[in-house]
């Protein structure tokens, strides 16, 4: 019992480790918003891949990067940046827009 | 104008929804609204906090202090409603028979009034500091609409507030004797719930595995972002496309909780036995 739940957390430990080291090297992409718009509104990513997703805020205020298809809400302070960790994702559309200004801030990522 | 009223209605209700069930599982005790006062003070203060310094908290740990923060101020509420629920499992009999005896109860330091308040205070702090950066957006954005603005606010604030009171009103309909057997269960499912959420946040930090990235799909069914799914992801912590890692952070709070509850319990039948 007591071996086995030490080789569940070796294995989990190290899986973590591996997840942290693969995501070091992986794919970074981002999206600038200004003027309560996307820049790009649409942005082409590969598929099965796990990438890290920079949204930078050029505007004074705050914006709320939110997502149903990606599933993902967060706030993006005014001037400043946040980064999503996402993938790896299905080929598709997903859309996301920013919830603070919805009529104006929309943007998708096409996955390929 | 409608728009404001339906994001800060959104924010509101979870914490709004909260309150309600604190006052709830508080009914009959003394000096419980000073508390949940305190506690909505606490929060309201710590929002603005977080909200002048939200930059710097998303920089932190690599662009992730954010989800890292929120799941955080989760587990943090999950324990403290975890440890009312306890206390009230050892103590809650007594006062179900009697709802004055709880008052004696507090009086006497034995009611863990400052949990409650705290997990009210983290409720606020949670949704208000995203509210606060909202206001403070468009407030600034467009000086001239300051009216419309407000009107925004309030009529999300009251709509919010009309919920929640709608919830308490509910509660104490339920017949004293067996008001701390709901309020405690709702307790039980707010905490698995929140337990879930913060277990989300580590997915999207990318320090927990999804164990499935959609277990299931009912977003056509009820989306989460309408008023009704935001109303049962507080109250049972509905979420339309759940982590796999999520129903096990919920089923495992929900067990520990529950499990907890019924041990003390009995640990204090078996004395008053003896």
């Amino acid at each position: 019992m007591l071996k086995s739940l030490f080789w569940l957390n070796l294995a989990l430990i190290s899986g973590l480790l591996l997840g942290t080291y693969s995501y070091a090297q992986e794919l970074s992409y981002s999206v600038t918003i200004s003027d309560h718009r996307f820049q790009p509104s649409e942005l082409s990513v590969p598929a099965g891949k796990k990438f890290k997703l920079v949204v930078k805020n050029l505007d004074p205020t705050a914006e709320e990067f939110e997502s149903h298809d990606l599933k993902r809400e967060k706030l993006i302070p005014g001037r400043s940046e946040a980064t999503l960790i996402l993938g790896p994702l299905k080929p598709g559309t997903y859309k996301f827009v920013g919830e603070f200004h919805e009529r104006t801030a929309k943007g998708s990522l096409v996955v390929k | 104008m409608l728009a404001t009223a339906v994001i800060v209605l959104r924010e509101v209700l979870e914490a709004a929804l909260v309150v309600s069930i604190v006052l709830a599982a508080t009914r009959g005790v003394s000096g419980r609204g000073l508390w949940i006062g305190y506690g909505v003070a606490a929060g309201t203060l710590g929002a603005v906090i977080v909200a002048a310094f939200a930059d710097v908290l998303a920089a932190a740990a690599s662009g992730l202090g954010q989800e890292i923060f929120n799941a955080t101020v989760l587990f943090a509420a999950v324990a403290m409603l975890g440890w009312h629920n306890v206390w009230m499992s050892r103590h809650g009999r007594e006062m179900a028979a009697n709802l004055s005896a709880v008052g004696a109860a507090v009086r006497s330091g034995a009611k863990p009034l400052y949990v409650l308040s705290a997990v009210v205070a983290m409720a606020v702090l949670r949704e208000g500091s995203e509210l606060v950066l909202f206001l403070y957006g468009i407030a600034s954005a467009s000086p001239g609409q300051t009216i419309e603005l407000a009107v925004g606010f309030a009529t999300g604030l009251s709509a919010g507030l009309v919920l929640a009171a709608a919830l308490y009103l509910g509660l104490l309909r339920v017949p004293a004797k067996h008001l701390f057997i709901v309020t405690g269960w709702l307790i039980v499912l707010l905490a698995a719930g929140m337990a879930a959420q913060a277990s989300a946040y580590l997915v999207q930090a990318d320090i927990l595995p999804s164990l499935g990235e959609t277990v299931w799909d009912t977003s056509r069914l009820l989306p989460d972002e309408s008023i009704l799914g935001r109303l049962m992801h507080t109250l049972v912590g509905y979420t339309a496309r759940p982590y796999g890692i999520q129903i096990g952070f919920y089923a495992v709070t929900l067990l520990v909780l529950l499990v907890l509850m019924r041990l003390f319990a009995s640990d204090r039948r078996r004395r008053s036995a003896l």
